[in-house]
């Protein structure tokens, strides 16, 4: 019987807590991230899970969402009176991102809920279940993002330099789905009211967000998007990939919103972090 | 390598139990705003619960110790404490060790995913690496006494003997430094749990701490060389097995009326 000799590695044979929570969630952090091989594979399990059932696996997600973009966009288009050519992309787009950004705080919510069993019995660090709440939506979002291509080759974008702004978009966006999810997961473990009312604000944005509507189409630019924070990072990533750069309006409110994510999720996480074991 | 240890100063563990109103977000805010006037259950509806009160234990490289107490004493939140899950209210917990606690079996196994992607996941949630998995995963299958072919099939096609064996296979792959131990576990038929207990001594005899607590003095005689007695999340008594059983009895049996 030949058993492991040798101490695993990605744990840590040292640890302590002495209160210090500042250093407890670096540490966390750390070992979030020092965990991948864990949170890859769940996550990639998550997906494969959803749709197993299915032959053409994760794809056929890609399908339902094609299908619905091309008839919203036949439909719709008729009904604004704009051409179908411009009018296909931006929705494609908008639907792409609107995807990954709903999924991330809805599925947010149930960050460390989905997982109370181990959360409660082992010490793996909590900053590894939004990255796999992250990792797994980014793969499904990845395999929606064909439909993009699709729409390129199909209506011949005109796509030019500016499209290297989705990189930094689409990674500003991912740093903020990652926050949100943590800040939502720990939320929704002590109030769990909270994933329907989460819910319920997203079925509101998702209608004055503009997504299945292009704002200049309408007379009068109400405040209300200026002040939608999904608007501007939707057109982090819509304006690129249609060709033209983002606003320096864009940039500067999504930038903003990451610092203030960031710093707030991180000192909220250490204020709660010795208490969601018992949360959950 | 470096002598264990495993120590705790101080540790207090507070319970908050929750009501419905207070779990509510909606209420708790309304609760808030209204100074308490609104939504009265929110504040009245928590209750705490404070399951330890002041832990202070010391276990050095070579200790076997086991823990006793009634139902609710604070046995399994002590365990969970040391393995690091439960963080305490107060105190420090200092480890020195590889440590794994085996307290469910089937934690985290995946009854839609195969044989193989439960070894793989499993042996990462204790803290491997893929690589140490792969080295390890011929061997958890052999124990397990599966089939590659079975191996192949999602866990829930198993039946419930061949789950327990394949989960006991897996949390036991690995030995640790520091062992937790919630009750001995057991599996499978009559031939499995032969080997299940072969290979059960020989993970504690193989760890440098066990901490084991369970409602069988036999079994703590024969395993530990040193015990405790929780009572009302206090450690009541300390010291050789012998002398802590004795205590625990008679605290235990209540003195007759007079």
């Amino acid at each position: 019987m030949a058993t492991a000799e040798t101490p695993a590695t990605l744990k840590r044979a040292f640890w302590e807590w002495d209160g210090n929570l500042t250093r407890a969630v670096l540490e966390d952090l750390r070992q979030g991230i020092n965990y991948w091989p864990l949170w890859i594979r769940l996550g990639w399990q998550d997906v494969m899970l959803r749709y197993r059932r299915s032959m053409i696996g994760p794809f056929w997600l890609t399908i339902s969402m094609g299908i619905m973009v091309f008839s919203l966009g036949l439909i719709y288009g008729d009904l604004f009176g704009m051409v179908v050519d411009r009018y296909l992309p931006f929705l494609t787009i908008g639907f792409l991102v609107w995807g990954l950004i709903s999924a991330v705080l809805n599925e947010g919510c149930q960050t460390f809920i989905e997982s109370e069993g181990i959360i409660r019995q082992i010490d793996l660090p909590l900053s590894m279940f939004p990255l796999r709440v992250l990792w797994r939506n980014f793969i499904i979002f990845l395999h929606n993002a064909v439909i993009y291509v699709v729409v390129v080759v199909v209506f011949d974008l005109a796509l030019n330099g500016s499209l290297l702004w989705a990189i930094p978009g689409l990674i500003l966006l991912l740093i903020n789905a990652l926050w949100s999810a943590t800040l939502l997961g720990i939320l929704s473990a002590r109030f769990r009211d909270l994933p329907q009312i989460v819910s319920n604000i997203l079925q509101v944005a998702f209608f004055v967000t503009p997504i299945i509507w292009i704002p200049q189409a309408s007379f009068k630019r109400p405040l209300l998007i200026d002040a939608n924070p999904f608007y501007h990072f939707i057109e982090l990533l819509r304006a690129p990939l249609l060709g033209h750069a983002p606003t320096l309006a864009n940039w500067s409110v999504a930038l903003l919103i990451t610092l203030l994510g960031c710093v707030g999720t991180f000192l909220f996480y250490r204020r709660a972090y010795g208490r969601i074991a018992y949360w959950v | 390598m470096a002598a264990s240890i495993l120590s705790l100063d101080d540790v207090w563990v507070e319970y908050a139990i929750y009501g419905l109103a207070n779990r509510s977000l909606k209420k708790t805010l309304v609760g808030l705003a209204s100074r308490g006037r609104l939504a009265r259950e929110v504040e009245t509806e928590i209750s705490r619960v404070v399951a330890l009160k002041g832990i202070n234990l010391r276990v050095d490289d070579g200790e076997r110790v086991g823990v006793v107490g009634a139902n609710g004493a604070g046995k399994t939140t002590l365990l969970r404490v040391m393995a690091g899950a439960l963080k305490p209210l107060r105190g420090r917990i200092r480890r020195i060790g590889f440590t794994s606690s085996l307290f469910d079996v089937s934690l985290g196994m995946n009854s839609e995913a195969n044989g193989w992607d439960n070894i793989t996941l499993r042996g990462l949630y204790l803290g491997l690496t893929p690589r140490e998995i792969r080295a390890l995963a011929d061997e958890i299958a052999d124990f397990s006494g599966l089939t590659p072919e079975q191996l192949a099939c999602p866990v829930r096609t198993y039946s419930s003997g061949m789950q327990v064996r394949l989960a006991f296979a897996i949390s036991t792959a690995v030995r640790p430094d520091i062992l937790l131990l919630d009750e001995w576990i057991s599996a499978g038929d009559a031939a499995f749990v032969e080997k299940a207990k072969q290979r059960m001594i020989d993970l504690v005899d193989k760890s440098r701490i066990l901490i084991f607590a369970t409602h069988y003095d036999w079994l703590l005689a024969g395993i530990c060389n040193r015990a405790i007695c929780l009572q009302d999340g206090k450690i009541v008594a300390d010291g050789p097995v012998a002398d802590t059983l004795a205590f625990y009895h008679q605290s235990a049996t209540p003195l007759p009326a007079q």
